[in-house]
């Protein structure tokens, strides 16, 4: 290793235990100023039960111990204020304290709780967290401006962090995931668990469909995805990724000594303090901007690849960081102008419809430039150019895959299997999605919550904690070392699926191949990290026209024999997958048979 | 019928795959070597850490048995013509045969030198070859010494490179595969070869491999007079074909299986392709024995036609190749020789960098393009061959060049370049037609 990589390395890993470390710091004491409660019912009620419970103004060195006794002075509270009769003029949501706002007020109140070196030196924590990880990635990526330009994938499959999991950890891994994520999800509705186990239903019926219908139970043994050894420093990295996205989405009040350092940033921008998604957004961007930096380095003989790269990162920090929050700071809407749904899954929830409509021209220009995206944009940019427009070169996820993902594209399974089950799995929940957003826009048009047995909001809701939290999440990044970097853009995002049905059948897209010099080395396959097995079209000289290609380019960057282009063009738009240019022997002499 | 095959490389996995596609017969391929086909040519990149094994398996391994492919590995020892048998190594049950194809490729060149045969001196052709050489990584290689300087060469300097062992290549000539490139363009490989730290020792031969006195490697000496210590020899002198195992069948062999235009041997229902096989009557311009990925598919696929009641005479179209010299791309379409005739003009492109360069050959008497020559460029396969094929005149290829262009996007294209210089030689002012375009090429090609 080089001895930049080495330093650089360091200082990530310096970082990392400082940000990890950082979750511990400082003591917690509720004060009246740091209750963050505006709600004056609420407020007095809770301080009135602080101060019975001796909570108020006590010190906590345990952070855990601060919030269980915080969250049951608010359950308490919540009693008393249920037994006591509302005051006239006063709404029974105003004034009765639900369990939807324990976790905003329990968030905000530990946050402001806190006391110590984070809050004193919360410039100095920024600088040791995100700058010197930011730092470490930079001063790793040198050696890589360094060496010759070229393809460089040197050791990738012999390097504890990169060769992924074999099969049976990586099975143990997805099953751990997905058996926590659905008990979980039985919390999350309060104990309604029809929809985990209706969610089983559809996990059974998919791998029956494709084990015994599709007949794959047959096709034994299938293409291997595991290495002879465990990947196990990626295994590793992999559950920190799912520790940290738990945490984010389900339990923010426990990182909240985060948000406290990225405050002087978003106080700046947006002039509002940080919350967990601020901390999520900002790292986000610093992520994809210094691993994109890396991607440039290792890619640097490839234009199209740097330029990609360059893109990705400028509609991150433009659109999806920075424009939103100065949004905010002229009390305008939050809005990411290139999230599209149903990605964007809550663009037609009712808050979201209401906050556009009244939010004045600029509001109803957001709505209208949403809905044109879905209905105009996404088809005809993508009949121009395929999927990539979106998928590869504007898309947030997609940019993070690129990014911090391309260590790990090699790991995404190959097998038809794998391939089936795809298909099933990223157009059922495209089929959900519509189906969600068609029963909210139902209640938001009617009022009426429930479409015969089903209630909008638990369909909603169970939609965001399962696929918008725990699939394009917890799995979509958590699982970059252990199946690849394009979990959630292959198997789960619905706006992949409803691209890719476009670039399917409607495209001028396709990647062509270079008549017979394809030599099936594989190396095309194995960097595709959507699984589709490039070589089977190349070495038989077909044009590859795949729904789920996200026309990264990578393919025809590995390939040592110069096979593979990406390429737009109608000329042959209802035959692009014919095998026409196919080299193989002079082809007059003989009778050609289907 | 029952059609078996020696071998599962490309040649023989090519001719078993379009057999299934044309018929029902029988199938049995026979291999040594591994239980399924892989890439010979992904070999190095297991080494260097950018694939698996299993990567380099074009087929998953229900192929096989879904397309009725039987696989057998056992070593074939014996060919008895007469009663149509194969009998194996190790006492596997004999099989016997309708039809026989051998497909059975090559091994590397050894040429007598002094301890040639010591642990840790191995080609690169096999399987075994590349375990052979983890096995010796392993053990801990300070120095490889690489003798031969052609394709595989390169590629295994390559290899030890990308994992930080220091190489030494020997190369016979007075410059890296000057038989085959012209000039300039083995001379940019030479200061890439050195550019990627590679000990390159041209005009210097293997003299002698030292034993270390427990039957490994220790040290070579050149016809220099000169000792270099080494941990692993790489003979990559070429390849010959591997048919020892053929004595006494009948077959008629020279330096290989010889072979008709249709393929066939001098016995019935015995066939040879890829590798191995050597043509009597090679097509003008073409080697009786070309060892070459794509000729090999090519004799495959040819065969599978003949045997299927469709005989098919072998007929490679015009010649194409590729390689990759490190980190320079290498294309080649037509005729490029290292040492040109006298009708053969060349225009010829480098670029600032030296690491890109575009030849183009025609014929200065009727100014007929004759072949296209790339390094770190990509040209498309279909429309040089369509120029090539039709005899197109220089200037009409010149000025239609960006057809042939397959850099990907935003790659800087240099056919303005190529088209200038043509200007200065000849005094003309040209300008090129047009613009790179799929459509543009699909109308080309199907015009």
């Amino acid at each position: 290793m080089h001895i930049l990589e080495k330093i650089g390395l360091a200082l990530v890993i310096i970082a990392l235990c400082i940000f990890t470390y950082s979750l511990n710091l400082g003591t917690y004491k509720l004060s009246p100023e740091s209750l963050q409660i505006s709600n004056e019912y609420h407020k007095k009620e809770v301080l009135q039960i602080a101060t019975e419970t001796e909570l108020l103004n006590s010190v906590y060195s345990s952070k855990a111990s601060f919030i269980r006794d915080f969250k049951n002075t608010l359950k308490k509270a919540s009693a008393k204020l249920n037994e006591k009769p509302i005051p006239e003029g006063v709404s029974e949501w105003d004034f009765k304290l639900g369990d939807w706002t324990y976790k905003d007020y329990t968030m905000y109140t530990v946050k402001h709780s806190t006391k110590g070196l984070i809050v004193d030196y919360s410039w100095l924590f920024l600088f040791l967290t995100f700058g010197l990880g930011a730092l470490g990635v930079l001063i790793h990526s040198i050696p890589k401006y360094l060496s010759l330009p070229g393809i460089k994938n040197n050791q990738i499959y012999q390097s504890a962090m990169t060769r992924g999991l074999t099969l049976s950890t990586r099975s143990i891994a997805l099953s751990l995931t997905i058996v926590g994520v659905l008990v979980y999800g039985i919390f999350y509705l309060k104990g309604n668990f029809i929809w985990t186990l209706l969610t089983l239903l559809v996990m059974g019926l998919i791998s029956y469909l494709v084990l015994y219908r599709d007949g794959e139970k047959a096709n034994n043994p299938t293409r291997s995805a595991s290495p002879t050894h465990l990947g196990w420093l990626g295994l590793l990295t992999g559950m920190y990724l799912i520790g940290f996205y738990v945490l984010l989405y389900w339990s923010p009040e426990y990182i909240t000594n985060w948000m406290l350092i990225c405050d002087p940033v978003s106080k700046s921008l947006s002039g509002n303090q940080a919350s967990q998604w601020f901390v999520y957004g900002l790292l986000y961007t610093i992520v994809m901007l210094v691993m994109g930096v890396r991607m440039i380095g290792k890619y640097r003989h490839n234009r199209y690849q740097i330029i990609r790269t360059i893109s990705v990162i400028f509609f991150q920090t433009a659109f999806a960081f920075i424009i939103p929050e100065i949004l905010v700071r002229l009390n305008q809407p939050y809005y990411d102008f290139k999230n599209i749904w149903p990605l964007d899954y809550d663009f037609f929830f009712d808050w979201n419809l209401n906050t556009l409509m009244n939010s004045g021209g600029l509001g109803i220009f957001m709505l209208v430039w949403g809905i044109v995206l879905i209905v105009i944009g996404v088809p005809l940019i993508t009949y121009f150019f395929g999927k990539r427009w979106y998928c590869s070169w504007v898309c947030g996820c997609g940019g993070l895959a690129e990014t911090l993902g391309d260590p790990y594209r090699q790991l995404s399974d190959k097998s038809l299997r794998a391939w089936k089950f795809e298909r099933y799995i990223i157009h059922g929940v495209m089929v959900f999605a519509v189906a969600m957003t068609g029963l909210v826009l139902f209640t938001y048009f009617t009022g009426s919550r429930n479409v015969l047995f089903l209630s909008s909001d638990t369909v909603r809701s169970w939609y965001g904690f399962l696929i918008g939290s725990a699939f394009a999440g917890v799995v979509g990044t958590g699982f970059y070392p252990l199946m690849g970097n394009r979990v959630w853009c292959r198997f789960g995002c619905p706006l992949a699926g409803y691209l890719g049905l476009v670039q399917r059948f409607k495209s001028r897209f396709r990647i062509t191949t270079n008549g017979g010099q394809c030599i099936s080395c594989g190396n095309c396959s194995t960097y595709c990290e959507m699984g589709i097995d490039v070589r089977a079209y190349a070495q038989r000289g077909q044009n590859i026209v795949r729904s789920s290609c996200v026309g990264c380019g990578v393919c025809a960057a590995v390939c040592p024999r110069g096979v593979l282009r990406l390429e737009n063009g109608s000329a042959d738009i209802e035959n692009r997958t014919t095998e026409l240019k196919t080299i193989h022997i002079t082809e007059d002499q003989i009778r050609l048979l289907s | 019928m029952h059609i078996a095959i020696i071998g599962n490389g490309i040649s023989g996995v090519t001719a078993a795959r379009f057999i299934r596609k044309l018929s029902d017969h029988k199938i049995t391929l026979i291999s040594a070597e591994t239980d399924y086909f892989f890439s010979r040519t992904a070999l190095m990149y297991i080494y260097m850490g950018h694939m698996r094994f299993e990567d380099t398996q074009p087929y998953e391994p229900w192929f096989w048995k879904k397309n009725r492919i039987d696989l057998l590995r056992a070593y074939v020892e014996k060919v008895d013509t007469q009663n149509k048998q194969l009998h194996f190594a190790k006492g596997k049950p004999s099989i016997s045969y309708d039809k026989l194809i051998i497909a059975c490729g090559s091994k590397p060149n050894r040429f007598g030198w002094p301890g040639q045969y010591l642990d840790n001196v191995h080609g690169l052709y096999s399987y075994q070859d590349l375990e052979a050489m983890e096995k010796a990584s392993a053990e801990g290689i300070k120095r490889a010494v690489i003798v031969g300087g052609g394709l595989i060469g390169i590629e295994m300097a390559e290899m030890f490179h990308a994992r930080h062992i220091p190489v030494t290549f020997l190369v016979r000539e007075g410059s890296y595969w000057n038989g085959v490139l012209p000039y300039e363009e083995s001379q940019m490989i030479n200061r890439h070869i050195i550019e990627n730290h590679i000990d390159l020792r041209l005009k210097t031969e293997l003299k002698e491999i030292v034993d270390d006195g427990t039957g490994k490697v220790k040290a070579i000496t050149t016809n220099k007079g000169e000792t270099i210590d080494c941990q692993f020899v790489g003979l990559t002198a070429g390849v010959s074909p591997n048919i020892k195992f053929l004595e006494g069948s009948g077959i008629e062999t020279q330096r290989g299986i010889l072979v008709n235009e249709y393929l066939e041997t001098n016995i019935p229902d015995v066939y040879a392709i890829g590798d191995c096989s050597q043509h009597s009557n090679p097509k003008p311009g073409r080697r009786p024995i070309e060892a070459v990925w794509y000729t090999g598919r090519m004799m495959g696929e040819t065969l599978a036609y003949t045997i299927c009641g469709q005989r098919t005479a072998y007929d490679p179209g015009i010649w194409f190749n590729s390689a990759k010299f490190f980190d320079i791309e290498y294309q080649i379409y037509g005729t490029v020789l290292a040492r040109a005739p006298e009708n053969h003009q060349s225009i010829y492109w480098e670029h600032s960098d030296g690491r890109k360069a575009i030849r183009i050959v025609y014929d200065n008497k009727n100014g007929a393009i004759l072949g296209f020559h790339l390094m770190g460029v990509r040209y498309r396969h279909e429309v040089c061959e369509k120029w090539l094929r039709e005899q197109t005149h220089i200037e009409q290829v010149l000025q239609n060049l960006s057809l042939a262009n397959f850099d990907p996007e935003f790659y800087k294209q240099y056919e303005q370049d190529l088209l200038t210089i043509y200007n200065q030689q000849s005094g003309k002012n040209l300008v090129l037609k047009k613009k790179r375009s799929w459509n543009q090429v699909f109308s080309f090609l199907k015009s």
